[in-house]
């Protein structure tokens, strides 16, 4: 209708929005990298003998995944300084968001250990590898093969997902575009641009991890 | 049939100018002696405004303006009638005479316009409150520390405005990220409205949080319609009254947390 579109206002603030996109992809990483190394444990441990580990595991993906995101960081954020423990508003997303990503990666790694083939291991075995190697060297690298589109799927969500670290102050994509749209009123402009980022770095992600995985897993995985 | 159109046509014209004539009687009569001789004062208040005014458990209106009514009503020996208005519609409720006081009004030059205001009864200022251990005296000192505000609201325009370079303004969705982060000890200032404020004050936290120093202050007058100067004498003097022997100094620390500050 009578909307005119002003994307001039928005200039001013390009470095903003380079910061954010910054913070956004930054925290991502952090949190991918520990989230997937944390879930291959975990899933290792949900596999293993030990009933304990296993049932500890199991709790830990149960509260995790059955719980809203923004309550786990507000908890991290706010509750823990009660209990002493006080983290910088950076820190506490970075730490919801592995926390987070590492109980939705244990179940879907875990789901990629099974099916790897129990001839596999065994063969290793009477190779004469030692567990530990036979687990590295053998059966994560099928596992993860098996899995890998899930969980970049899965890395997706955590970026967009992100978003919410706004809420703790933390100055990523989303809090840039809130700021800027508390001052200009340029509020369509502002998610439009916001909306856009995030739909390329989703997209690029997505395009690179896969290419990057057809590169790892060549020959491997169905 | 013409003619009949015409004959209504000055009929209603006439007797809109005859409902004119006895508005304008209206309004010249005394508010003053109309709200003695009926019994009542029609106050118009916000009703979620804590603590000025705000619903109770029990669903009726309490805070400062409430308090503040009542002991007007009782000096004029009257009682309050108190109608739920908006900041959009209670001037024009007021000029209107539906109303014939209006309480929360910050005084402007725009408003005076259109309006009478009585002298300032409650004090309304935005303030960097942070706690009784950390000194801070102005703008200055907010560098190097960590301040929480409401995006977008006019306390954070007003710090952003002030402070100097290496400020850490960390701003939240809403006042409760704001009080919790303060509260938590996640910042070490926080910038709110002393309504906001008092929210604070009343958890009486251990870290004492006070005001540290003030980036607005405009204390909240009443308003009431131009040219009733018998009223708006009377009001004043029972302000005065109010305020020598202490009543609203009392009702400024039940619901603000803070004495009654002297310039009002």
């Amino acid at each position: 209708m009578g909307y005119q579109l002003d994307f001039g206002a928005l200039v001013q603030y390009f470095g903003l929005f380079l910061e954010g996109t910054a913070v956004t992809l930054g925290l991502t990483a952090v949190a991918s990298l520990l989230g997937i190394a944390l879930g291959v444990a975990g899933a290792a441990v949900s596999l293993g003998k030990c009933l304990w580990c296993r049932r500890i595991v199991a709790a830990y993906v149960e509260l995790i995944r059955n719980s809203p995101f923004i309550v786990q960081m507000f908890f991290i954020f706010f509750g823990l300084p009660s209990l002493g423990l006080r983290l910088s508003a950076m820190q506490a997303a970075a730490l919801a968001m592995t926390i987070n990503l590492t109980a939705y990666a244990i179940e879907i790694l875990r789901a990629g250990l099974e099916a790897v083939p129990t001839g596999q291991r065994e063969a290793a075995r009477s190779m004469g590898l030692r567990p530990l190697l036979v687990f590295t060297l053998i059966v994560l690298p099928q596992a993860v093969a098996n899995v890998y589109p899930a969980l970049v799927g899965q890395i997706t969500i955590t970026m967009l997902e992100s978003a919410v670290v706004s809420q703790i102050a933390v100055v990523d994509l989303t809090h840039v575009g809130d700021f800027i749209q508390s001052r200009n009123f340029r509020s369509f402009e502002t998610y439009l641009i916001i909306t856009a980022i995030y739909l390329v770095l989703a997209v690029l992600m997505r395009r690179m991890l896969a290419l990057a995985g057809r590169r790892l897993f060549a020959g491997r995985g169905r | 049939m013409y003619a009949s159109i015409t004959r209504r046509l000055v009929l209603a014209s006439g007797l809109a100018a005859a409902l004119s004539v006895s508005g304008a009687a209206i309004a010249q009569a005394d508010e003053l002696d109309d709200i003695v001789k009926a019994g009542v004062l029609k106050v118009g208040i916000f009703e979620d405004f804590p603590p000025f005014s705000s619903a109770g458990t029990d669903l009726k209106s309490q805070g400062y303006d409430i308090d503040v009514i009542n002991a007007l009503a009782k000096a004029l020996g009257v009682t309050p009638e108190l109608t739920g208005i908006t900041g959009q519609n209670r001037i024009p409720s007021l000029i209107e005479h539906k109303l014939n006081l209006l309480v929360s009004v910050g005084v402007s030059d725009e408003r005076k316009k259109v309006v009478a205001f009585t002298a300032p009864y409650a004090p309304y200022s935005i303030d960097v409150m942070g706690p009784k251990a950390l000194a801070v005296k102005g703008p200055a000192d907010l560098a190097g520390k960590s301040v929480a505000v409401n995006r977008g609201t006019l306390e954070d325009t007003s710090v952003t405005e002030v402070a100097p370079e290496g400020t850490d303004i960390q701003r939240f969705n809403d006042y409760n990220g704001v009080i919790s982060a303060f509260l938590s000890g996640q910042v070490q200032l926080m910038v709110v409205g002393n309504d906001v404020g008092a929210a604070v004050l009343a958890k009486h936290p251990d870290i004492e949080p006070e005001s540290k120093f003030q980036l607005l202050n405009s204390p909240s007058a009443m308003a009431i319609n131009k040219g009733e100067d018998r009223l708006l004498a009377k009001l004043d003097e029972t302000l005065a009254q109010m305020k020598k022997d202490g009543t609203l100094d009392a009702i400024s620390k039940k619901w603000l947390f803070i004495p009654l500050p002297p310039e009002l």
